[in-house]
């Protein structure tokens, strides 16, 4: 058991550092250390082009996605170098969430399934930010049962022609491709009859329209799809394999946003060393280091469970199941951690403008940002039946569309 | 970096879980618990043959030199086996002070002991009701003569020696505190056995009258000794606990697959499979706060204070959660003295307070928390 960088480690960290302090836009760096989950806006610029520039600088340098092979953008780093370049990255390194879809979801799904021609067009541009990724899975019908998902492929010719909604996609408004999940044949059962394709979301048909989501913000869509055409070199995996290949990219999901994830800890640590509450500072009560003592010991599980994941993956391992407790953790950690910050501010804690509210509306912005951390990627209850069944080996929930023709299954639940 | 027991020390954990499983059955457990005997004398034995109990302890000593990963590794499995034995005021706290502040001929004498099986230690440090500090702490050493009452001693009534924690002087400061070493077979010493939440770790209170006693380490330096063996213990209990926390899931999880209730196995019922799933979250970061413990205690690190806290914390809150959980998935048949899941129950509530409770690990971590970010 070994924390310290191995001399080829230490090289690496200190090449990174003297070229992330060379290059990094340096005057969001304040504002970016201060964004936190909920409130990853910049006063004076456009995030996703700031976020845009730099992916691109790191890219020309050799600099992004370093875990993927060099010909498709990346730089055939170790997960120890990647960890590595994320702790000198720091607070820039915020700025990558805004690609952590199609670098965390669609790459590499794209890696495992699409042919090596489409793999050297579309993973570079990928890579380097200039184009943008979106997960077209969810629909009104099919979140948490994705395979109940309605949107229907059928072939003709060579292409595909897609009908259907999706809804609650990160990203669509600004994305230029998407991996999509649809339909292929409705008479077998729902597991059975889907395929995956990718497409380019400026095809005809294909219109996004933005939802406002509860925290106020619009980092969602629903898409809808009227006679898109994809020609079937974009399918990727066969036809009806759609499950087994949207598996690759949850999983994928699952320890991407499971790595990133936020807990508000480090957030409400700070803001307990400076407040002072009515006899003395928050951090000498004795109820607040209680709560405080608890968090730490979660935050710091998280980030020894994920060391121990990368311990696990440099030695060859795949990311497996055990990957869902980071999300889950972290997701109601963080919606506690803001409620308890509110809390310590009494009836101030309501005021939530940058102006007027304590902490710029940091904690205001992160209790209305966290439920969808609970829900995106999985909820929390679809996190403890993976654990469950798939870590712990317990019975799978019995489904009673089971062998059941899609076209036959039950779709609403009252009336 | 590599965040990773080697092979050779998962090749240790093998060999004392089968150890463990064929020398700890339950039923060996039962027998403390019963009141038949108060340890387990054939394992005491037995772990003195495998070389377990001076695993950490240098070769110069009689132990195997091998070192603290080695101790964690073994920890964990006496944890799962809920070993009725003393072996964590003897290899945790006793043996630990010794390899912090011992003299040579102190090391020499006791530590040999300790490693061959023939000598059971303990730290007495408690006073009653209260964390550790040095404000609870009454006992007076004069002329190296010890007068006061220590309660409660873990595994006292069993114990050959003690390190005794005592004020030798009236600053009101932690430099007030001594250690010393008391030979419990000696003149001035009263024991009596206490009851307590889990008979398979005894709890004794031991009286000093005018009791002859040798110093361990400086005088005045008792406290800041202390705090580094409780912080060294910390981490060693946590992975017992992580033991007992793994133990107990993988009870609940077979039993919920073997139940069969409404004509099913228990285990397909969500609102199980989510309790078992809790149960897992809570023993997996307790595990890694563990192994991050283990890395500190191993190398020494500036990091052991707040690490060993975290650990201590993380694995206090899973043992408890899993303990009591493993009796709920259990239903009835969980609150039977008939079934195991009551050993472990207790002895994570146990264990929660040994060294301080929760309150007072959690008070700890956040004050070194603030001294590192102070630093
Ligand atoms: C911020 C955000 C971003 C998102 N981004 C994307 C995206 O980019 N692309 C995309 O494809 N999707 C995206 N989603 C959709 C997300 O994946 C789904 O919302 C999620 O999987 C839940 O599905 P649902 O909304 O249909 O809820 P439902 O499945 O209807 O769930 C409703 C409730 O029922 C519970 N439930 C459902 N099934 C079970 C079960 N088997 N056992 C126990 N409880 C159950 C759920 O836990 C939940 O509490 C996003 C969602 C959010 C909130």
């Amino acid at each position: 058991m070994n924390f310290d960088d191995t001399l080829q480690e230490a090289e690496f960290r200190a090449t990174a550092r003297a070229w992330i302090a060379a290059n990094a836009p340096k005057q969001y760096e304040e504002e970016l250390r201060k964004s936190s989950l909920g409130r990853t806006q910049l006063k004076n610029a456009n995030i996703l082009e700031v976020a845009k520039a730099w992916q691109k600088k790191k890219a020309d340098a050799g600099w992004a996605c370093l875990h993927w092979p060099k010909e498709y953008g990346g730089r055939g780093s170790s997960p120890i170098e990647r960890v590595i370049w994320q702790q000198e990255e720091g607070p820039f390194g915020q700025l990558s969430r805004m690609f952590i879809i199609g670098h965390g979801m669609c790459g590499p799904t794209m890696m495992a399934f699409a042919r090596e021609e489409h793999k050297r067009a579309y993973l570079p541009p990928l890579a380097s930010g200039e184009k943008v990724w979106c997960q077209l899975f969810s629909e009104p019908a099919g979140g948490s049962d994705v395979a109940g998902l309605r949107t229907r492929a059928e072939k003709d010719g060579d292409d595909w022609v897609i009908n259907g909604q999706k809804i609650w996609t990160s990203g669509a408004h600004y994305s230029d491709y998407g991996i999509l999940l649809t339909r292929t044949d409705p008479t077998v059962p729902k597991h059975k009859g889907l395929t995956m394709f990718f497409l380019d979301m400026k095809s005809p048909g294909v219109e996004v329209r933005p939802i406002k989501q509860a925290s106020g913000a619009s980092d969602f869509n629903e898409v809808y799809f009227t006679n898109v055409r994809i020609p079937d070199h974009q399918r990727l995996g066969e036809v009806g394999d759609g499950w087994n290949v949207s598996l690759t990219t949850l999983m994928n999901e699952r320890s991407a946003i499971g790595a990133a994830v936020s807990t508000g800890f480090p957030e409400l640590f700070e803001y307990c060393s400076s407040l002072m509450l009515d006899d003395g500072p928050a951090i000498e009560d004795r109820a607040v280091r209680a709560k405080l003592a608890s968090w730490a010991a979660k935050a710091s599980g998280l980030k020894y469970t994920s060391m121990r994941a990368i311990s696990a993956l440099s030695k060859g391992e795949r990311p497996g199941p055990e990957n869902s407790i980071g999300k889950l953790v972290a997701g109601s950690m963080i919606q506690d951690v803001a409620t308890y910050a509110l809390d310590l501010q009494g009836a101030a804690g309501v005021i939530s403008g940058a102006e007027d509210s304590e902490l710029a509306g940091r904690f205001q912005a992160m209790l209305l940002r966290a439920p969808g951390t609970r829900v995106e990627g999985g909820t929390d209850e679809i996190m403890r039946n993976i654990i469950a069944e798939r870590v712990l080996g317990l019975p799978g929930d019995i489904r009673v569309d089971k062998d059941v023709p899609f076209n036959r299954i039950l779709t609403k639940g009252r009336g | 970096m590599n965040f990773d027991f080697s092979d050779d020390q998962k090749q240790l954990r093998d060999q004392a879980r089968k150890f463990l499983t064929e020398k700890c059955p339950p039923k060996a457990v039962r027998a403390v618990l019963d009141g038949k005997a108060p340890y387990d004398k054939d394992l005491w034995k037995g772990l003195a043959e495998m070389g377990f109990l001076g695993v950490a302890i240098p070769e110069e000593f009689g132990g195997a030199g091998a070192g603290h990963l080695e101790l964690c590794v073994i920890a964990e499995e006496m944890g799962r086996a809920n070993a009725p034995v003393p072996f964590s005021s003897t290899v945790y706290l006793a043996a630990e002070a010794l390899l912090i502040a011992g003299s040579d001929a102190q090391k020499k004498k006791w530590l040999l002991a300790i490693a061959s099986g023939e000598a059971i230690g303990t730290l007495a440090l408690f006073e009653g009701k209260g964390n550790p500090s040095p404000k609870t702490i009454k006992l007076t050493a004069a002329n190296g003569m010890l007068n006061g009452v220590k309660k409660p001693v873990a595994d006292g009534a069993i114990a050959d020696f003690a390190v005794v924690a005592a004020r030798t002087g009236s600053s009101g400061r932690d430099g007030d505190i001594s250690l010393f070493i008391v030979d419990l077979r000696a003149g001035g010493v009263e024991v009596k056995s206490l009851t307590n939440l889990d008979p398979t770790r005894g709890q004794a209170e031991i009286t000093f009258r005018d009791c002859k006693a040798e110093p361990l380490g400086a005088a005045g330096e008792g406290w800041s000794i202390l705090t580094q063996v409780l912080d060294r213990a910390a981490v060693l209990c946590a992975f017992e606990q992580v033991g007992g926390s793994d133990r107990a899931l993988e009870m609940g999880r077979d039993y919920a697959l073997d139940r069969i209730a409404f004509g099913r196995q228990i285990g397909s019922f969500q609102a199980v499979k989510h309790m078992l799933a809790d149960m897992y979250v809570s023993a997996t970061l307790a595990r890694s706060n563990s192994y991050y413990g283990a890395w500190a205690l191993s190398t020494n690190a500036a990091e052991l204070p707040e690490a060993a806290a975290a650990a201590r914390i993380s694995a206090t809150q899973a043992f408890q959660h899993c303990a009591k959980n493993n009796i709920q998935v259990h239903g009835g048949m969980g609150f039977t003295w008939e079934f195991d899941c009551h050993m472990y129950y207790r002895r994570a509530n146990a264990m929660a307070l040994g060294l301080g409770s929760l309150s007072y690990w959690e008070d700890q971590l956040i004050d070194r928390m603030r001294k590192k970010n102070a630093a």
